[in-house]
């Protein structure tokens, strides 16, 4: 039996969670310094994880793991990845390290004034956010759909801990106000997630009795499920895959968030700390389009490609939505919030419209959005924990004051609105040329989202960076060490992945024809693919010319 | 005149007529009944101590009165679960299951697994019936949950008289023994007249020991009178209905009931001619006993008692009361619908539907605005009894095994809830107001999280016992067909998570209040209950696999 690595990729937070937790009320720094060391072994593995994995091997998952767990409902641990998963594992274990950075000092202030030595916020914060990162992980891994759900209605627990105890304390001038705004954002959270949660239940409990009626036995196992469809041994009738898909779909759909299930996202990112922030829409929210693409197009084929007219129509309606307010703000981090609806608008629009670029897109958009918005949140949070208020009118001339960070909030913001040369950029470019070849209108809408992005975040950045320093912003220190520390490696990942993001479509793109080949969907157009660099240095003069 | 008449020839016929099984020893003289003692050992040792436990209060001097109730119960309950062990061990849970005592009592499957159930379950309850450490010493001598004198009135003479002489009201012991006994028999009950004694017995102790809260003292008498009340009825419904199925059937076992149902009346008692097949007495009959079993269990719209039982009574019988008797209702109603009555079910699933989706929908939406810590775990156990049902719909072996497992978890997640309740005090006892329970995860955040722990299973959060038995009762009704029964139900845990959330929501990010309650520190028999359910809840969550292999292989009911 080989070393089972994605075990210990998800078991190293975890027991870096416990661990944290142990630590004595005194001893709060050596706390932090250890959770930095999980999350940093936990990268390491992931890592390990990214370069074990073949993309040129066969079959759909790799490092598989398989053991006996719940026999009696048909559940087996089993874990494998492929080329989306290992993108994602590698995405949530490099982002936790800069989460708990960003975070070093967020409890500090609730543990100064604590008296009662047994209630340890600092503690508390770093384990949560490692218990958070094992259960995203696993999620990624679970090749089991009842596993899978398991880890994706648990990490609801302590995401809510994260969002209901540590939030922003910044623009809240009296304490129980701010609590109370704080536990509503973070009750409402978790409400959408549990009840979309509860109908994917349902919907799971269905999948078992349609198993264990037709193959004798009830399974959970993807693979399992996949290759019996295929075999024709499993058949779904056509009313009881869509609702299935429906129960799944809603479950992702919540977490993604999709509209017009998205109004929990803005209380939640407004009310928690940027870190936490960071958290919920660049990892935990990935958990939900990465099971579109895992669990509804491959368990109901038949199912998505029937729905997807609507889902379209819901994710452009999300791309336009979500810019729209998001240009109408005043909170720099709702702001934030709303450009990401927008973007899972984008990610939706990749998954579904079905093609090989759509989909590596989408994939790519995941982990592009997951970097570019952790820069620009963690240092809008540098800027709101300096200046203590969250609103767009309270800044103006920081620049003047404090120019390193304003430029690395002017590059988190480039890379959100997707300038050509960051590596959003590409993502946004290949789920618009996968959408445009086989739904051309829709394309041409979404397009309209690239425009309000760039207005969006060219006017907060005018409003805040630029124009006469105002009093209160004199004096505001610059980026510390620590900040950079943060900030600087997710720019340079931003340019990196920008101008040469081959190493990631290479990995992703054997999973996403895979996942196509389930669903049974051809490319319009074989011949565009998505690591033919010249076709891309090409595209990019059209998505100029567009602009 | 014709059925006096009628009356009188089936005495006659008992009596010595020629073919009756009594007929060679002659008339008068009646055999000694075969009874497998070995076989009923749980019951026998229990119902033995109690009786022990009464000679106990009358001849033990006061002072160590209370360390032999204890012991002696305790020790009763383990050598009852020992021999519940001994006998599944001994194959009479598969193989050699049958039917015991002259067919009053089954010694299957079910039975030994919800006798063990209820034992283990009791023996925790027990811990928290013997807890002093949490009440404040009244006269320099330790107390209890107990009232000092259960007989003086409220605030009298009598009962300044008994605190002051330091009296405590060790009758809880036997009663509860009592009570545990009945409950024992209760699920194992094959007949409908052991049914109803079953019923009974662990009934009218538990009315007593409801009565008997040191604190508010009104307010659990008046609880005791309700309970008592609305109990009586619905045992005397019970009754009724036991009458009109032996007018059915002409039998009150249930396998005899049963074959009637199926084949129709064979050999008709001549003195229930009039009677016997009859089918409108069958189903006034049977809905009449399934209506006394459902206000045990707590189902819509049955319900009326529980909450104000569960705020009044003393917070240890609560729990004793909302994990066992549930166990062993529900055991009952197992067997009624299963052995008794599965001909019929095509006329009493309907009906269940109904009231399942009553139970759960209307558990669930009255909690939400409770603002006692008591009353909302009362509503949320009529939550979970509605969810339970889903799985009695099920008619099927996996139902049958995920009630039993669903019933497991619930009454350790249950027992220790309440556990909980009682550490929280303040000067008026226990504060179980919600709003007193602000900001607890502040000042103690180790029972804030170990309550969390408790709600979240509740909730049926995944990793924890009550995930595991919902997906099970969930999953059981699915494969019988009812999925809209589950969607319903999954609509209605959203629900019901919600309430409690909001605990969750006011115990850790709520400001703690400067009047709010302390958190006693228990002595180890409460820590030791708290810690079980812990443990239990997240064992059954994490590794249910071998609970479930017991719950499958235990889920076939002897006929």
């Amino acid at each position: 039996m080989s070393f089972p690595l994605l075990t210990a990729t998800a078991a190293v937070p975890a027991i870096g969670a416990v661990a944290t937790a142990a630590v004595p009320a005194a001893k709060r720094t050596a706390a932090k310094w250890l959770a930095l060391l999980f999350s940093l072994a936990t990268l390491a593995l992931a890592l390990v994880i990214a370069v074990r994995f073949d993309p040129g091997a066969k079959g759909p998952f790799q490092l598989s793991e398989s053991h006996a767990w719940i026999a009696d409902f048909g559940v087996r641990y089993e874990l494998g990845v492929d080329g989306i998963s290992v993108a994602l594992i590698a995405l949530t274990a490099l982002l936790i390290p800069f989460v708990i950075l960003a975070g070093w000092h967020d409890a500090d202030a609730l543990d100064h004034d604590n008296a009662n030595r047994r209630w340890r916020p600092t503690q508390g914060l770093f384990a949560l956010i490692l218990a958070v990162e094992a259960m995203v992980i696993l999620s990624f891994e679970a090749t089991d759909v009842f596993l899978f759900y398991i880890f994706f209605e648990a990490m609801l627990i302590p995401m809510y801990f994260l969002i209901g105890g540590f939030g922003d304390r910044a623009g809240t001038h009296d304490a129980t106000e701010g609590a109370a705004r704080r536990s509503s954002a973070a009750v409402k959270f978790l409400l959408y997630n549990l009840a979309g949660g509860l109908i994917m239940l349902a919907a799971v409990i269905g999948l078992y009795a349609v198993t264990a009626d037709q193959l004798g036995t009830g399974t959970f196992s993807l693979s399992q499920i996949v290759q019996a469809r295929a075999a024709g041994e499993l058949t779904m009738g056509a009313g009881t895959e869509r609702l299935l898909f429906l129960g799944f779909f809603f479950a992702f759909a919540v977490k993604a968030p999709l509209w017009p299930l998205h109004t929990w996202l803005p209380g939640a990112m407004g009310e928690s700390t940027a870190p936490i922030a960071v958290l919920i829409t660049a990892v935990v929210d990935k958990v939900g389009t990465f099971a579109m693409l895992r669990f509804c197009l491959q368990l109901f084929p038949e199912a998505s490609k029937w729905a997807t007219p609507v889902i379209l129509v819901l994710a452009l309606i999300s791309i336009l939505y979500g810019a729209l307010l998001a240009v109408a703000q005043r909170d720099i981090k709702r702001l934030v919030a709303y450009a990401s609806i927008s973007h899972f608008g984008f990610i939706i629009l990749g998954i579904f419209a079905m093609t090989s670029q759509g989909q590596s897109g989408a994939t790519l958009y995941m982990v592009n959005h997951g970097i570019s918005t952790a820069a620009l949140m963690l240092v809008a949070g540098f800027l709101i924990t300096r200046r203590g208020s969250r609103l767009i009118a309270d800044y103006g001339g920081v620049q003047k004051v404090a120019p390193v960070l304003a430029g690395t909030f002017l590059i988190g913001g480039l890379a959100t609105l997707s300038l050509p040369g960051l590596a959003p950029f590409v993502s946004e470019f290949l789920v618009l040329v996968g959408t445009f070849s086989r739904y051309p209108v829709i394309g041409i809408i979404a397009t309209v989202g690239i425009v309000l992005a760039a207005l969006y975040v060219l006017v907060l950045y005018q409003r805040t960076m630029t124009g006469p320093v105002r009093a209160e912003v004199q004096g505001m220190p610059d980026l510390k060490a620590r900040e950079l520390v943060v900030v600087a490696p997710l720019i340079a990942l931003l340019l990196f992945l920008g101008v040469y993001p081959k190493p990631l479509t290479s990995i992703v793109n054997p999973a996403v024809d895979h996942t196509l080949s389930v669903v049974d969907r051809q490319d319009p157009k074989p011949d565009v693919r998505v690591n033919a660099e010249p076709h891309e240095a090409g595209s990019d003069r059209d998505a100029e010319a567009a602009k | 005149m014709t059925s006096v008449a009628a009356v009188h020839t089936l005495w006659t016929m008992a009596d010595g007529a020629a073919g009756s099984p009594l007929a060679p020893d002659g008339p008068g003289r009646i055999p000694a009944p075969h009874i497998e003692y070995a076989q009923l050992a749980p019951t026998l040792i229990v119902l033995g101590a109690a009786v022990l436990a009464v000679l106990v209060e009358a001849f033990w001097p006061r002072r160590g009165r209370y360390y032999a109730q204890v012991l002696l119960s305790v020790v009763a309950l383990a050598a009852a679960f020992a021999a519940v062990i001994g006998l599944a061990a001994g194959g009479f849970g598969t193989t050699k299951a049958h039917i015991a005592a002259m067919g009053a009592l089954a010694v299957d499957g079910p039975a030994l697994f919800l006798q063990g159930t209820i034992l283990l379950v009791s023996l925790i309850a027990i811990f928290t019936f013997a807890e002093r450490r949490l009440d404040p010493a009244a006269h320099g001598r330790p107390v209890d949950s107990f009232a000092a004198q259960g007989a003086a009135v409220p605030g009298g003479e009598a009962e300044k008289a008994a605190v002051k002489a330091g009296f405590t009201t060790t009758e809880v012991f036997p009663l509860a023994l009592f009570a545990i006994g009945g409950m024992l028999v209760f699920p194992a009950a094959n007949d409908l007249l052991t049914l109803f004694v079953a019923l009974e017995v662990f009934s009218l102790p538990l009315y007593i020991l409801c009565a008997l809260a040191r604190r508010q003292r009104l307010l659990s008498q008046e609880s005791a009178v309700k309970y008592f009340l609305l109990g009586a009825f619905s045992s005397a419904f019970l009754l009724f209905g036991v009458a009109l199925l032996y007018g059915y059937a002409g039998t009150v076992t249930y396998a005899g009931i049963a074959e009637v149902v199926s084949d129709g009346a064979k050999q008709i008692d001549p003195a229930l001619a009039d009677t016997m097949g009859n089918d409108a007495l069958l189903l006034i009959g049977g809905a009449l006993v399934v209506m006394g079993l459902l206000f045990k269990v707590g189902a819509v719209p049955f319900h009326m008692w529980t909450p104000d039982v569960y705020q009044g009574a003393p917070t240890p019988v609560t729990g004793f009361m909302a994990a066992a008797t549930k166990v062993a209702a529900f055991g009952a109603l197992l067997r009624l619908l299963y052995v008794a009555l599965p001909g019929l079910r095509w006329d009493w699933r309907p009906v269940m539907w109904g009231v399942a989706i009553l139970t759960m929908l209307a558990g669930a939406v009255i909690a939400l605005t409770q603002t006692d810590v008591k009353r909302l775990l009362a509503y949320s156990s009529i939550a979970h009894a509605g969810f339970i049902l889903a799985g009695v719909i099920a008619t099927s072996r996996n139902g049958i095994s995920s009630v039993l497992f669903y019933l497991l978890a619930y009454s350790f997640v249950t027992l220790g809830a309440f556990a909980v309740v009682t550490l929280v005090r303040d000067a008026g006892g226990e504060a179980t107001h919600l709003s007193k329970w602000a900001g607890l995860g502040r000042r103690s955040p180790l029972v804030a999280a170990v309550f969390a722990v408790f709600l979240l299973a509740f909730a049926g959060i995944p990793l924890t016992s009550g995930f595991a038995g919902k997906f099970a009762v969930f999953k059981a009704a699915a494969e019988s067909g009812a999925g809209w029964l589950v969607v319903i139900g999954v609509l209605s845990s959203a629900v019901a998570a919600f309430f409690y959330i909001r605990v969750i929501v006011l115990m850790f990010f709520n400001e703690p209040k400067a009047d709010g309650p302390t958190v006693a520190v228990p002595s180890p028999l409460t820590m030791t209950a708290i810690a079980v359910g812990v443990v239990v809840t997240l064992v059954l969550g994490l590794a249910p696999q071998y609970f479930l292999d017991l719950a499958g292989q235990a889920g076939v009911f002897v006929r």
